[in-house]
């Protein structure tokens, strides 16, 4: 379903205006009353504009969020990247499991023997722990962990 | 990293904002309406977490794969232990690389420590971005790989739970 998505979304050309929102709200976004209006203006357009574009980019999965981005080991929490070699034959069935788990952030399919690499995430690490063992219990499989020891740089920002 | 402090009233921001603000035009009197409090009280608590940290940043998550960025390749490199921490610095100031990170090997099968992510137009943007780093890397690099994604599992983002 999510693949489908986003090929959907590839295939759907931006104007030179979505573009100009998706470069502008990367960037940030104000706290304020009129948070909308006060971007909308920075951009030349009409709140109600954006509001119905960001509708748009997020339905067609342009945009896959729109909000805060809240850092989990701020909130004492934990973030480990997993890794898994997955039978072909199995690689759904995995994939089920390991993306209905709430702590898993987002999950990549990669061309390695370790094939399915994935983030889990939570505010306390016990979480963290428990989702990755209920995920080789279900799977059957072992899961390679690589928390994250030191992180140098994080910029989640894209060029339109 | 430290921690910080969050109180319950933090905690029922995150979970009613962590999947997007509301498309309305006053999103936080919305947010504040759902959880019977004051816009006033949510703006201030989440200028608060944004300036702690808790929250990076507030705004537009992009699918790569939409803007062109069909190459994402995980580019992992083994890299001297005493030289990493610097290294890394150096690396993750590259303007290419959306993450940098240092994570322990998993020996025998997995022996590399230093993580970095880089998106490109095609693969050859992406060699071309590896080859920039391996310069950086010289000699303190033993060896390195890069995992390109071909399928996009799941994307959601942190979700704490209630």
């Amino acid at each position: 379903m999510m693949q489908q998505v986003f090929e959907r979304a590839a295939a759907m050309p931006m104007d030179s205006t979505d573009r100009r929102i998706i470069e502008a709200l990367q960037e940030g976004f104000p706290i304020c009353e009129h948070p909308y209006a006060a971007a909308a203006g920075s951009l030349g357009i009409t709140e109600a504009e954006l509001l119905e574009r960001l509708r748009r980019l997020l339905e067609r999965g342009v945009l896959t969020r729109f909000g805060p981005l809240y850092n989990a080991d701020r909130m004492g929490g934990a973030n480990v990247l997993a890794a898994m070699a997955v039978p072909e034959a199995d690689f759904e069935r995995i994939s089920q499991i390991v993306n209905r788990q709430t702590e898993v952030a987002h999950n990549y399919r990669r061309e390695h023997r370790l094939n399915m690499w994935f983030v889990v995430a939570a505010d306390t690490p016990d979480k963290v722990d428990a989702a990755l063992r209920r995920i080789e219990a279900e799977s059957g499989l072992p899961v390679y962990r690589f928390p994250k020891e030191r992180e140098y740089f994080v910029d989640l920002r894209l060029k339109p | 990293m430290s921690s910080v402090e969050l109180d319950a009233i933090d905690r029922r921001i995150i979970l009613a904002t962590q999947a997007g603000l509301p498309l309305a035009p006053q999103p936080y009197h919305a947010v504040a309406a759902q959880l019977g409090l004051v816009a006033e009280e949510v703006m201030a608590r989440l200028r608060r977490m944004l300036a702690l940290g808790v929250i990076r940043r507030i705004g537009a998550v992009p699918n790569h794969y939409a803007l062109g960025y069909v190459a994402n390749g995980m580019t992992v490199w083994d890299v001297d232990d005493a030289e990493v921490d610097a290294l890394g610095e150096r690396v993750g100031r590259l303007g290419f690389v959306s993450h940098c990170y240092r994570r322990p090997r998993c020996l025998p099968d997995w022996p590399y420590n230093l993580f970095t992510m880089v998106h490109g137009r095609n693969r050859h943007e992406v060699i071309a971005y590896a080859a920039e780093i391996g310069r950086i890397l010289g000699a303190s690099c033993r060896r390195h790989d890069i995992l390109y994604s071909s399928r996009i599992l799941k994307k959601t983002g942190l979700r704490i739970g209630a």
